[in-house]
């Protein structure tokens, strides 16, 4: 096992973050928040990973076969899905905000202060 | 029947009603739709007041604990322990009260989406109570991220406005970041551990000593959670949210989901990290209460600045929350069982108060402070309801936020003798808050407010009313519900049986053993000796004391000329509440650190 899919893990979350922090396009934004997500599904597939493991399905494969582990691709499936319902949300919301508004640009948004 | 198979039905029907109304709706007339909407989330309110009758009476099996499926090794677990059943009874009767307001609310829904909002509603009312029973850390992600995109999408609700998209995208960017940062922390203690539900993970670290992983992943998961409670710096996104989202929706945001944040936190803390495997009771009291105080502080500085009444009642919210994170972080069940009853007292007068401005909203289309001065002089009824619910926030006896308030600083007064002031400075601010609110929209008392003497950035209340016309007479149920969120927050402080009952949940909520044993072992939990929260001399006089500091700042408020000293001394502070998504993810980044940095001392 390398230390190097957690690193990158770390990596994807940390330019994710950037990515939002620095944005100038709301579109660009929501893509940066799924980026960020994307972290979490590297971390949980590098927890689960077991070396020479296949994958954990036993209908051709011997019962005492070493496989990686089934839960964390529960996790990430759902965590897929939780992302993808969020990620449409906020489309749709800044689809809309485009209409009425005329600008996907966080700085011009301004109707929000103190 | 055993009452343990209530638990997932508690889930299950509010989203059976969702389906049900977004299968039928489109069809039904709008009563009958609102009819099936209240319906649904009353049984889930019978059921969920059975399952906390059932857990706050003591006899075999304490509390009801239900594996999903009988799944017992790896399956779902939901536990009934009296708090976080009792949050879930709060959440479906606050919908319950919700969706009869906005049963005269919206006058016209969306044309054929007659069913959309309440099937909203019942989705997040199903979020809600999942979080609050869910034995599950991954669950609990799951369940903190339905909730959240139900929010996001009911605070957007009025797709028609550009305000309400502007919070509901600040809001939920900053809440879903949240939300991997903790699914990031709950990787990393499946990484240690190899479990998922609370009792099993915390079992495991106690075979072991702490490390830099396990305060890693005390840090990110909290984080998540601190961001749905609106701890400063994670708060940045509830104001913005709470002041455009349409009101039932506020009265729901305020009420309870900000408070199941601070929930989750005391929930993972007790049952995970408290042992010797995590992070040590001074190292978490420390980094809490450092949290809590900026949160209370702040929070009353900005609820003080504001003219917009959502907003005003927001930023009371985050001073609020940030006294129910100290008396989390007392770490005692009297603290617990203080804070828990407070939240419930809270609950009623936010929700009232919020309904009061919605009322405001669509008879005047504003809920600004300065543009409403002396023009509600014609509804007294809602005045009076107004003035209790600004009572009530400053914790005047008996009501139930008063009660809570008490307990609360008198467990927070054994861990720093300087905290009961705070409770007292931070209430009477932020009750001085909406007195000052009342006594110019109601009464037109002292000089009508003159908008070009006020510096700085600001958000003032031009709304569009959110019903078709704007009302002219206020129909019943706009009044009753307020009238009876007020009446159960005042209830709770007098009721006897409220205290002792809230005193157990509390004691049995610190148990983590008691906790570990019932979940895993299937023993019965007895509640541990507790000191339930009752009225004494030092809480009745401490409230009595907050409540005339809020009434004396409320009319120096209204009497004195306007001044710009203050204004301009805390514009500084006002601008960091930028609207900008960008800014607020980086205070998110920054609160993190600063977390970390609190809790570092922890690693032996």
């Amino acid at each position: 096992m390398t230390v190097l899919p957690y690193l990158v893990a770390g990596w994807i979350f940390l330019i994710g973050v950037y990515g939002l922090v620095t944005s100038r396009d709301l579109i660009h934004a929501v893509g940066c928040l799924a980026v960020t997500q994307s972290s979490t599904y590297v971390l949980l597939l590098a927890v689960g990973y077991r070396n020479g493991g296949t994958a954990p399905v036993f209908a051709d494969a011997p019962t005492d076969s070493r496989v990686v582990d089934p839960v964390v691709q529960a996790l990430t499936l759902t965590d897929i899905v939780v992302g993808a319902t969020v990620t449409a949300l906020l489309l749709a919301l800044v689809v809309q905000l485009r209409k009425r508004h005329g600008t996907v640009d966080p700085d011009a948004l301004s109707e929000l202060k103190g | 029947m055993d009452t343990a198979r209530l638990l997932p039905l508690v889930v299950a029907v509010p989203l059976l009603g969702a389906a049900v109304l977004v299968a039928t709706g489109r069809r039904l007339p709008r009563l009958v739709s609102d009819i099936v909407g209240c319906a649904f989330a009353a049984a889930t309110a019978a059921m969920a007041l059975l399952v906390l009758f059932r857990a706050g009476h003591p006899g075999p099996g304490t509390y009801p604990v239900e594996w999903v499926g009988g799944w017992r090794r790896v399956g779902i677990v939901l536990v009934g322990d009296p708090l976080g059943a009792g949050l879930a009874a709060l959440v479906s009767l606050l919908v319950v009260a919700v969706l009869v307001y906005s049963w005269r609310y919206f006058e016209e829904p969306p044309r054929r989406h007659t069913g959309s909002f309440p099937a909203l509603v019942l989705v997040f009312q199903a979020g809600m109570c999942g979080f609050a029973l869910t034995g599950d850390l991954f669950n609990a992600f799951v369940f903190f991220e339905l909730m959240g995109a139900v929010a996001y999408a009911l605070t957007g609700f009025r797709v028609e406005e550009p305000k309400p998209l502007q919070g509901a995208l600040a809001f939920g960017v900053v809440n879903s970041l949240g939300a991997y940062v903790t699914l990031l922390g709950i990787t990393l203690l499946y990484a240690r551990t190899g479990e998922l539900g609370f009792a099993q993970i915390g079992r495991r670290l106690d075979a072991e000593g702490p490390d830099g992983l396990v305060l890693a992943a005390f840090v990110l998961v909290t984080t998540g959670l601190l961001v749905k409670a609106a701890a400063v710096p994670f708060h940045f996104w509830l104001p913005d949210a709470h002041a455009v989202a349409p009101t039932p929706v506020c009265m729901l945001l305020s009420g309870v989901m900000v408070e199941l944040g601070v929930y989750g936190v005391a929930r993972v803390y007790w049952t995970v990290f408290s042992g010797p495997g995590g992070l040590s009771h001074p190292d978490f009291t420390r980094a809490l209460l450092v949290l809590g105080v900026l949160t209370a502080l702040l929070g009353a500085v900005m609820c003080w600045q504001q003219r917009h009444l959502k907003r005003l009642l927001a930023f009371s919210t985050v001073a609020h929350t940030g006294l129910f994170l100290i008396g989390v972080a007392v770490l005692t069940p009297e603290g617990m069982s203080g804070t828990a009853l407070y939240v419930l007292g809270h609950a009623g007068v936010k929700a009232a108060l919020f309904a009061c401005a919605g009322v405001l909203l669509d008879r005047y289309a504003t809920v600004d402070e300065h543009e409403l001065f002396g023009r509600a002089r014609e509804l007294p009824a809602v005045g009076v309801l107004f003035a209790l619910g600004g009572l009530g926030l400053c914790g005047l006896p008996p009501f139930g936020s008063g009660l809570g308030k008490a307990a609360a600083e008198e467990a927070a007064g054994h861990t720093a003798g300087w905290l009961p002031a705070l409770y007292v400075l931070v209430s009477a601010v932020t009750g001085g808050a909406v007195l000052r609110a009342g006594l110019r929209i109601f009464a037109g008392v002292g000089r009508r407010p003159r908008d070009e003497e006020e510096g700085g950035p600001e958000t003032t209340g031009e709304e569009e009313p959110e019903t078709g016309g704007r009302l002219v007479r206020i129909p019943v149920p706009l009044l009753a519900v307020p009238a009876a969120l007020l009446a159960a927050s005042l209830a709770l402080g007098v009721i006897p049986a409220v205290g002792s009952a809230v005193g157990r949940a509390g004691a049995l909520f610190t148990d983590t053993g008691g906790y570990r044993r019932t979940v895993l072992d299937g023993h019965t939990a007895a509640a541990p000796a507790h000191l339930p929260p009752h009225w004494q001399l030092t809480g009745i006089l401490l409230g009595l004391l907050s409540t005339a500091l809020a009434i004396t700042l409320a009319t120096l408020a209204v009497r004195r000329p306007v001044h710009t000293g203050t204004a301009a001394l805390l514009a500084p502070v006002r601008r960091l509440q930028s609207g900008h998504i960008g800014d607020y993810v980086a205070w998110l980044i920054a609160g993190t650190a600063l977390l970390t940095v609190l809790t570092v001392p922890g690693v032996r």
